[in-house]
Parts: C-alpha cells; sequence; structure tokens
C-alpha cells in the first residue's frame, strides 16, 4: 500500500541536504584547510622572536581571522553555486517535478550549507586548539626553565591565561551564525540573480556594507537634523542591510574580554532572526519563481 | 514575479524597522562592556594603503593590525624608531583593547627609542640628544595615557605608567597615584598596594602618609616584610622622629 504524500517530510529535507553536502565534497572544497593549516603553523613557527602574550595574541588573530574569511567565502561561493548550477545540470526541473515542495528544496539546500560551514568551522576551530596548545606546552617549557619554584605557578598562570580562554568557544560560534546569515542571504540573491557572478557579487557588496551599517544606523539615529536625501539613503542602509559589525566578538575576545552570556545570546539571536528573515525571503521568492 | 519580489522587500523593511533599536541598544551594551574605542579615520586610510583600510573596515581589523605589529617588528630590528611610533599608532588605533599593544609600544618608544636618541652617533650635541631622549619619554608616556584611556578597567598599563614616572622622570609623586591606581582596580596583583607606598616615601611631603602605609603593609604579617618595605619604612621612622616605644624594630639583617 502506498503511504500517503505529507506536505512536509523531513526525511526528503534530509535527502536533499545530505546531496548537497556531498556534492560540496566532491567539488574537493575542503582543501581551503590545508591553506588554513599552513596559516596557522606558519603564525606560530615564524613569530618565536617575540615575547610569548604576542606570539599568543597572533597565533589567534591568525586563526579566527582566517576561520572568518574562510567560513564568510565558503558560504558565499557554495550557496551561490547551488541554484544556477542545478537550473543548468537540469536536476532542480527533476527533483521540483516529483511531489517535493519548494520550501523543502530551498531548505534542504540550505541545511546541506549550513553542515558544510559546521563541519569546516569544526576542523578548523580542531586545528586551531591543537596549534595553540603546542604553542603553550612550548612557551611553558621555555619559560618556567631555571625559575624557583614559587615563581613557576605565577609564570604558569600567566601562560595558560593568555593561550585557551572558555571566551574563544562564543567567538567560533558567532564565526559559524555569521556564516549561516551570509548563507542565508546569499541564498536570497540566488533566487532572483540571473547568475552565479551578480548573486557573488551582491553578497560581497553586502558584506562589506554591513561592516560599516552600524554608523550609519548611528547616524541616522544621532543627527535629526539631517537632509532628507541624507535620511532617506540612511535609513536604507540601516534598514535593509545586517549589522555585521555586532557580530563580530573575535576582537574582543582576543584582546582578553570575557563575552557575558547576556551579550552573547542577544548577539547570536540578531544573526539568527537575520538567518530566518532572510530564509523566508528566498523561499517567498523561489515559490513564485518561473522555473 | 514582480509582486513576491515587492512582498519580500516590505518584509525586509519591516523586519529592519523592529531590530533597528535592539541593534542600537545591542550596541551601546557592548561600547559599555568592552570600551569600544577604535575610530577608524580616514587618516588612518593613508597609513594602512586602502587595501588595509578595507579590511579593517570589513571585519579584519585584528589582522591588519597583525600584519601592521609584524612589520613594526621588523622595523625595531632596523631602529626605525619614527617608522616604529608611526606603525604602533596605526596598531593601536585598530586594536585599543588589546593593552599588550599599548604597553609594548609605550615601552619601545620610552626605553629603547630614548636609549638609541641619547647615543645617537649623528649627533654630536648633548643638549639635542638629551631633547630627543626626553621626547621619546613623552611618547612612551602618551602611548600608556591613551592606553588607559582605552582600557581604565586594566591595572596593568597603571602599573607601567606608574613605572616611566618613576624610571624615567623621576616624578615619584606621580608614580605613587599611578600604582594607587591600578592597586584600585580587581584582579590587580598585592604589590602595587605596596609600589605605591614606595613611590609615596619618596614624595616631598607625604611623609606621614607612605609611613602609614607601609607600617599598615608591615603589620598584614611577614610575608610583607621584604628588604625595601623595611628600609624605607626604617627611613621614615627616622625622618618622622618617630618615639622609640612606637618604632618597629627592624633587624640589621633584614636590610
Amino acid at each position: 500500500m502506498d503511504t500517503p504524500h505529507k506536505i512536509f517530510s523531513p526525511a526528503r529535507l534530509w535527502a536533499i541536504a545530505s546531496n548537497t553536502l556531498l556534492e560540496l565534497v566532491r567539488l574537493k572544497v575542503f582543501y581551503f584547510l590545508l591553506l588554513f593549516a599552513l596559516l596557522i603553523i606558519g603564525s606560530s613557527a615564524f613569530m618565536l622572536d617575540f615575547k610569548f602574550q604576542e606570539q599568543f595574541q597572533v597565533l589567534k588573530d591568525m586563526s579566527l581571522g582566517s576561520m572568518s574569511i574562510f567560513s564568510w567565502l565558503l558560504a558565499v561561493l557554495a550557496t551561490a553555486m547551488l541554484l544556477p548550477k542545478e537550473i543548468e545540470d537540469r536536476t532542480l526541473y527533476t527533483i521540483l517535478a516529483k511531489p517535493v515542495p519548494r520550501l523543502e528544496y530551498i531548505l534542504g539546500k540550505l541545511l546541506g550549507i549550513l553542515a558544510l560551514l559546521f563541519v569546516s568551522i569544526l576542523l578548523m576551530s580542531v586545528m586551531f586548539v591543537i596549534a595553540l596548545y603546542i604553542k603553550q606546552q612550548a612557551v611553558l617549557t621555555d619559560a618556567v626553565r631555571g625559575l624557583p619554584p614559587e615563581q613557576t605557578a605565577d609564570v604558569i598562570r600567566g601562560v595558560k591565561a593568555s593561550a585557551f580562554t572558555v571566551s574563544l568557544i562564543p567567538c567560533v560560534a558567532m564565526i559559524y551564525i555569521k556564516s549561516a546569515l551570509l548563507a542565508s542571504f546569499t541564498l536570497l540573491a540566488s533566487t532572483f540573480a540571473t547568475s552565479s557572478i551578480f548573486t557573488i557579487i551582491v553578497s560581497f557588496v553586502v558584506y562589506f556594507i554591513g561592516h560599516v551599517q552600524g554608523i550609519a544606523r548611528e547616524s541616522l539615529l544621532a543627527s535629526p537634523n539631517a537632509s532628507a536625501l541624507s535620511k532617506v539613503f540612511l535609513a536604507f542602509v540601516s534598514l535593509l542591510f545586517p549589522d555585521l559589525r555586532l557580530l563580530n566578538l573575535t576582537d574582543d575576545v582576543v584582546a582578553g574580554n570575557a563575552i557575558s552570556s547576556a551579550i552573547f545570546l542577544k548577539t547570536a539571536g540578531l544573526g539568527l532572526s537575520y538567518f530566518c528573515v532572510y530564509t523566508l525571503a528566498a523561499y517567498l521568492i523561489f515559490a513564485f519563481k518561473e522555473l | 514575479m514582480v509582486k513576491p519580489l515587492a512582498a519580500v522587500f516590505s518584509m525586509l523593511l519591516l523586519f529592519g524597522a523592529a531590530k533597528l533599536p535592539f541593534e542600537h541598544r545591542l550596541e551601546q551594551e557592548d561600547r559599555a562592556a568592552f570600551f569600544h574605542g577604535a575610530k577608524l579615520s580616514l587618516g588612518l586610510r593613508d597609513q594602512v594603503g586602502q587595501l588595509g583600510f578595507l579590511a579593517a573596515l570589513s571585519g579584519f581589523r585584528s589582522l591588519v593590525a597583525d600584519f601592521l605589529w609584524i612589520e613594526a617588528h621588523t622595523a625595531w630590528e632596523g631602529t626605525q624608531w619614527g617608522r616604529m611610533a608611526l606603525l604602533f599608532n596605526n596598531v593601536t588605533t585598530l586594536q585599543p583593547r588589546v593593552v599588550m599593544f599599548w604597553d609594548m609600544a609605550a615601552w619601545h618608544m620610552a626605553y629603547n627609542a630614548s636609549v638609541a636618541a641619547m647615543q645617537d652617533p649623528k649627533q654630536p650635541r648633548l643638549a639635542l640628544r638629551l631633547r630627543a631622549q626626553r621626547e621619546y619619554f613623552e611618547l612612551g608616556k602618551d602611548f600608556l595615557i591613551r592606553g588607559i584611556e582605552n582600557n581604565p578597567d586594566r591595572y596593568l598599563l597603571y602599573e607601567r605608567l606608574g613605572i616611566v614616572e618613576r624610571d624615567k622622570f623621576g616624578d615619584h609623586c606621580a608614580a605613587s597615584r599611578r600604582f594607587g591606581e591600578a592597586a584600585a582596580i580587581r584582579g590587580a596583583p598585592t604589590y602595587e598596594k605596596r609600589f605605591m607606598a614606595y613611590e609615596l616615601s619618596h614624595c616631598p611631603g607625604h611623609e606621614r602618609e607612605a609611613y602609614e602605609r607601609l607600617l599598615a603593609l608591615y603589620k598584614t604579617g611577614r610575608r610583607e616584610w621584604l628588604p625595601t618595605l623595611l628600609e624605607r619604612l626604617e627611613y621614615l621612622q627616622k625622618a618622622l622622629n618617630i618615639p622609640a616605644a612606637q618604632r618597629v624594630n627592624i633587624p640589621e639583617k633584614k636590610l
């Protein structure tokens, strides 16, 4: 007996998501991890002339900065290719000819990208923690050599405080949320774009504007006497673009600041709400798109 | 297709209007929590280049700062003090919350550059060498003062400023004030209070206050009976003519 068709099926969603992930893995996107490994090995091996605080500072900055760059590029480039490639290969028509709702298709594709970003960021984090641990052990061995026992505990505490801190975890989590947001925006752009190039350019532009959106917003709120034209421009930027600067906790964490759970939750909530709105918008446009 | 696009545009505008006050509040909270003071001025653009400025604007401030820091290290190896000062200015502008950058910049200027200026073989006139040395002291002090403005919650920069006031300017009263400010910050090491009292004992007109502070430290226990503390206490007991019955008996071997 045939099972009745469900309007929404997690199994179909999973099938689309896992296929998307598999396709991306076959494209050898993980090769960038080699570059990441080279960067962190370089930043930890060639900074030996520096004080240990400087070495940790550079290692953390380089690693977290590279994680941000790679996850951003991966999110934009992998997502921008999805729809145009499926249309070009005609796979999209084959899938949608079956009883697969467009919502499931869009969500499945996005989940595949999210899984790819998750695996990438996880692998980069593991490499980063290993590099940090090796550096910490090397610095500790050097630092405590020849020290009187009463000073050893202080030095070990100092070195460990400069190396791994718990605040690095929310920082990495925010890198993931930010890349998920960028992936959802790129998906939105690709639903109405006519080519991958256009999608990539729009996503890059949004990325850059997103980092200065805060300036536009503060100017809009702080200058009620600005000209009407300026107000319209500032309002346009403030309302339509995400504030990506707010989602960047890396600088504060590397500077040694602890991130309060309230600030982390609010920032993560903001990022996730952008993600949901962009995904919904992508679905709305895709649902009415003539294919 | 026009209708869904218009609907999405309206939805984004509505969401934008709803999130605007939330983002504004979150920005204020971030500023309050982390004392954000980074201002990416157009002047900085000329100094770090268009690409560096763009990268800094795009959320890669820390990476740009690190590259400039490495460049400053190379400049140090080539004893290019002026270039170092410029690079340090850019680094600290980009990453004002990294205390280490302020601390190291101040140290390079007040200690390394000032000594190099004093030993400059190209400048035969002592007066000019002294002036250059003084300028580097001031530059180091300025880094620390600006660092404190951006990091009022960290004790290290107050301590470093105290050391510069003491060692480079010989201003023990100012040094004592700075060590006192460091001691008042949560998590500061206990020696800050001791340093404050030591410097106060050198500050004319504050001998009585210094004596009381040193005595209070002495009474906390043997852990505080350090050679400098005992020596300053001994000196102040004599200078203030403390009656013999009230004096702390400091054995010679302790000194």
